[in-house]
């Protein structure tokens, strides 16, 4: 498979199911007695892993780097006290290139920087920016410019821009070549169906040749994101992500959980009547560790036309306004 | 006299003799014979056809493995070994060996861990490196990513000898495949295609019902699907939606299984995994079997409920752990609070150990003790039964007895996913709290539609499913009973299409896998740490697609392999 060429990686893993990946990566590496230190805002499935590991996870604030290492000199302060246990000690950095909750973007460059100073491995996970950001779109460290033999680890889910089944892992032989034996959803699993695996080739080779599709993606996703904060303008409506991300948040503003609930459920529907479909972000809300904000996603993509994204953005706009003017309940 | 002109079922000869001493006790005159039904002929078996002299046997069309005859004089039958009747099942067989030969298997193991050792000194030495092995020379301070016994055993025991393993085949795994051949040339760290590619027979393939073919019905469904529906939904169950064709695919297994409802997701492994933490919580317990599958482990870890795990279809065991439990409750924090609910998660068939589970036991125990019964028919369904309907109908159970019943699209079905089924609650409450109808994606509307349609020919709505049912019980009747005559050891029930054939010697198992290959057999070996260490073994799948000749002739070559490597370790009688 192509896919340690497209990544300029030594060896690539191949699971056959996007959830399985990253729940069954993570806890071939970490056990029992090590630490792995998570962003609150990472996806259910990095979650499910990091609570198989059974490791000891330190959770810090979404994107903020400074909490981050604050967390990491609390744990070398332990480790000065006691180097032996310090000696046997794995600790991991777990972070998401996109973030599935939020559609904003890591610090990179700021985590790398971490991960030298304090000796901890990092595992990205780029389901939603493999085949999204960067020029050619290989994802996060080619958009920060990180060479990616530096990353201990990349997960990411073919389910998403290749529009195929599955997930690999990517890095190096060292490392990756460990869950051929170690990942359950490998070795325990049924591989991926030829047909599916057929189409992700075959897509890794057009979005190679093709890149003037990313481009037009990145134009796309622009468009929406300013088109959106306008056309949300006066409403309680907000638009959450990066202007990067061609899925965009739109969450409503109100003190009532229940009112919010309604208010997004009928943009949903509103627009539905109109023929554009978008959807409310579905979470286990008792299952997460920490409740993710509710909200609706409008994504794009770069077939998109730009007529197509301007009747889209009046569509929306006259929908929230309606939305919005409807008394509550 | 012989019995030149007449061809005889040699499976369940055991069961003949108790059939006809029952016969010729009742002297069942009265009672038709019907026509015979000729299958084989095996004239080496002249213990049997003496003892059996002047009797002239016919096939019974009501039950396959069973001959009735006609007695010509009034001999009766001397031979009185231990037989079956009719109507009973396979036994499980586990046939254990002398105590000498495992204290061997564990020098085996000691020596092959010494080369590891040397290897590893070779390595630190750096006379033997490899960049695959060794850590990023800007991390080599960083605490080492692997410290354990088990990254040993794969770095240095495993990577040398992985040829026999992880074989990449380019065409589909039906009864023949074939296999790309690959040469290393740094001892299996990385491997080169040769360009050559070798026919073998297949039998490392779950292709019970020989649904893994690239033509026929199914595969034509499939490609029709991908011209209207794309390959992908691209999004989970609740968020852009699914495909309508599944809802149609749910119907079509509640109804195949005969129970109200079921819902399909697309991996197997994660329907176990994720599924088992929405129907129990702390306060509940699991007990489990001890040779379940990994993907049942996890999902009872994940579920965050203590389990109990009871012997390998031990029912004394179960019950004690059963009543121990509903006497002393959880003794967590010394409360002794009553368990919420009990659940007992068992297998229809153990696919390392090719065992049955004793169903209707495990069943009128849940129902004694009022507990829940979880049961994995990954490796069953469309495997046993007469209708192909897995172990609930091999052992005439009632379906709505298990209260959930799991099982895959894998094997039996040629597609990928799986299936939980059982009353509309409970298929209602996974839609709403399963993690996987939330957060990742749904069936691709190829594999719904070769599922859908290798199922309408197993219910018989459009092809003969029921041909392939046969063939797959009489293939597997027939190359078990071969297989024990020849002296092998197999472990499971007779009725069991996974063949568990023991090998016992690590190096012994690699040097299998590598002469099956050579004789143009792809057969599949494993060895710890997916079965315990003294017990290594090739594990053979036989099918539906699998023609008498290709199963004589992987005998044939089995039978001299195992003479040349001596694995012919059973001292067993077999008639």
């Amino acid at each position: 498979m192509p896919f340690f060429n497209m990544i300029s990686c030594e060896e690539a893993v191949l699971y056959s199911y996007g959830f399985a990946t990253i729940a069954s990566a993570i806890p071939a590496y970490a056990k029992r007695g090590d630490v792995i230190f998570a962003d609150k805002g990472v996806n259910f499935a990095i979650q499910k892993g990091l609570q198989a590991s059974r490791s000891r996870i330190e959770w810090f604030e979404h994107n903020d780097v400074e909490d981050l290492e604050r967390l990491l000199e609390i744990q070398a302060e332990k480790d000065r006290k006691n180097p032996k246990i310090a000696a046997k000690t794995r600790r991991f950095m777990v972070v998401e290139g996109l973030y599935t909750k939020t559609a904003d973007l890591c610090p990179l460059p700021q985590l790398m920087a971490l991960k030298w100073k304090y000796k901890v491995r990092i595992f990205i996970d780029e389901s939603y920016s493999f085949g999204v950001v960067g020029k050619t779109g290989r994802g996060v460290t080619e958009h920060f410019g990180v060479d990616v033999i530096d990353v201990d680890m990349i997960m990411a889910s073919l389910e998403n821009s290749i529009a195929s089944t599955g997930g690999f892992c990517v890095g190096r032989s060292y490392i990756v070549g460990h869950q051929r034996l170690s990942g359950l959803g490998y070795c325990f699993s049924a591989s991926l169906p030829p047909l599916l695996a057929t189409a992700a080739s075959e897509a890794l080779r057009i979005m190679k040749e093709e890149p003037e599709r990313f481009t037009r993606l990145r134009a796309n996703a622009k468009s929406f994101h300013l088109g959106l904060k306008r056309a949300l303008e006066g409403t309680h409506f907000q638009v959450q992500g990066s202007e990067l991300s061609p899925m965009q948040h739109v969450i409503y503003e109100h003190p009532d959980p229940k009112v919010v609930d309604h208010k997004l459920d009928m943009l949903v529907d509103e627009l539905y009547n109109r023929s554009i479909l978008i959807t409310r972000s579905r979470y286990l809300d008792k299952e997460e560790a920490f409740p993710p904000a509710q909200s609706d996603k409008v994504m794009t993509n770069s077939e998109m036309s730009e007529e197509e994204v301007v009747i889209a953005l009046s569509e929306i706009q006259q929908a929230a306004q309606k939305v919005d003017a409807t008394l509550d309940e | 006299m012989r019995y030149e002109d007449m061809d005889l079922v040699l499976y369940g000869v055991d069961s003949m003799f108790n059939f006809v001493e029952k016969y010729l006790e009742n002297r069942l005159g009265s009672k038709e014979i019907p026509e015979a039904v000729i299958k084989y002929v095996d004239l080496e078996e002249d213990r049997n056809i003496l003892t059996l002299k002047n009797i002239k046997f016919e096939k019974n069309d009501a039950n396959n493995n069973i001959a009735i005859g006609k007695q010509k004089n009034n001999k009766s039958i001397s031979n009185k070994e231990a037989i079956s009747s009719p109507d009973q099942k396979s036994l499980n067989e586990f046939p254990q060996i002398a105590w000498w030969i495992v204290v061997w298997i564990y020098l085996a193991w000691a020596l092959l861990n010494l080369k590891g050792y040397f290897k590893v000194a070779m390595h630190k030495l750096g006379i033997m490196k490899h960049s695959a092995n060794e850590e990023y020379f800007k991390q080599k301070d960083f605490v080492p990513l692997y410290s354990s016994f088990e990254s040993f055993y794969t770095r240095f025991l495993y990577m040398c000898r992985r040829d026999v393993f992880e074989r990449p085949i380019c065409s589909s795994p039906s009864a023949k495949t074939t296999i790309l051949e690959r040469m290393t040339k740094d001892n299996g760290w990385t491997f080169q295609f040769t360009g050559r590619k070798i026919d073998v027979i297949n039998v490392g393939s779950y292709n019970y019902l020989g649904f893994a073919e690239n033509h026929g019905p199914c595969a034509q469904a499939a490609a029709n699907a991908i011209e209207t529906q794309g390959i992908a939904p691209c999004s989970s169950s609740l968020e852009g939606g699914q495909y309508h064709t599944q809802k149609e695919l749910e119907n079509l297994v509640a109804e195949f299984l005969c129970v109200d409802a079921a819902i399909c997701f697309s991996m197997g492994f994660a329907t176990n995994s994720w599924n088992i933490l929405c129907l129990v919580d702390k306060d509940c317990l699991i007990v489990s079997d001890e040779k379940n599958h990994a993907s049942l482990i996890l999902g009872c870890r994940l579920s965050k409920c203590p389990i109990k795990v009871f012997k390998h279809n031990d029912m004394k065991d179960l019950e004690k752990i059963l009543r121990e439990a509903i006497l002393y409750g959880n003794r967590k924090d010394k409360k002794y609070r009553p368990y919420k609910k009990i659940l007992i998660v068992v297998e229809g068939i153990y696919s390392m150990e090719g065992s049955i589970c004793p169903l209707p036991e495990i069943i009128a125990l849940k129902k004694k003790y009022n507990c829940y019964l979880y049961l994995d028919e990954a490796h069953s369904i469309g495997a046993l039964g007469k209708n192909g309907r897995g172990v609930v109908e091999y052992w005439s159970c009632n379906p709505k007895d298990v209260d959930i019943m799991m099982g895959t699209f894998t094997k039996s079905f040629g597609g990928v996913g799986g299936y939980i089924s059982g009353s509309k609650t409970l298929i209602a409450h996974l839609r709403k709290r399963s993690p996987l109808v939330r957060y990742s994606q749904s069936l691709t509307p190829a594999t719904i539609q070769q599922v859908y349609q290798s199922m309408r020919i197993i219910m018989g709505k459009d092809g003969n499913g029921q041909k392939r049912i046969c063939q797959l019980a009489e293939n597997v009747r027939y190359f078990r009973r071969k297989m024990k005559k020849m002296g092998f050891v197999l472990y499971g029930s007779d009725d069991s299409p996974v063949v568990p054939m023991l090998i016992y010697f690590p190096e012994h198992l690699i040097n299998w896998g590598r002469e099956t290959l050579k004789h143009k057999i792809g057969c599949v070996v494993v060895s710890y740490p997916a079965t315990s260490m003294i017990e290594a073994r090739a594990r053979i799948c036989i099918s539906a697609a699998h023609t008498k000749e290709m199963l004589d002739t992987v005998l044939q070559e089995f039978s001299q392999i195992g003479d040349e490597m001596g694995l012919k370790f059973s001292y067993a009688v077999v008639n």
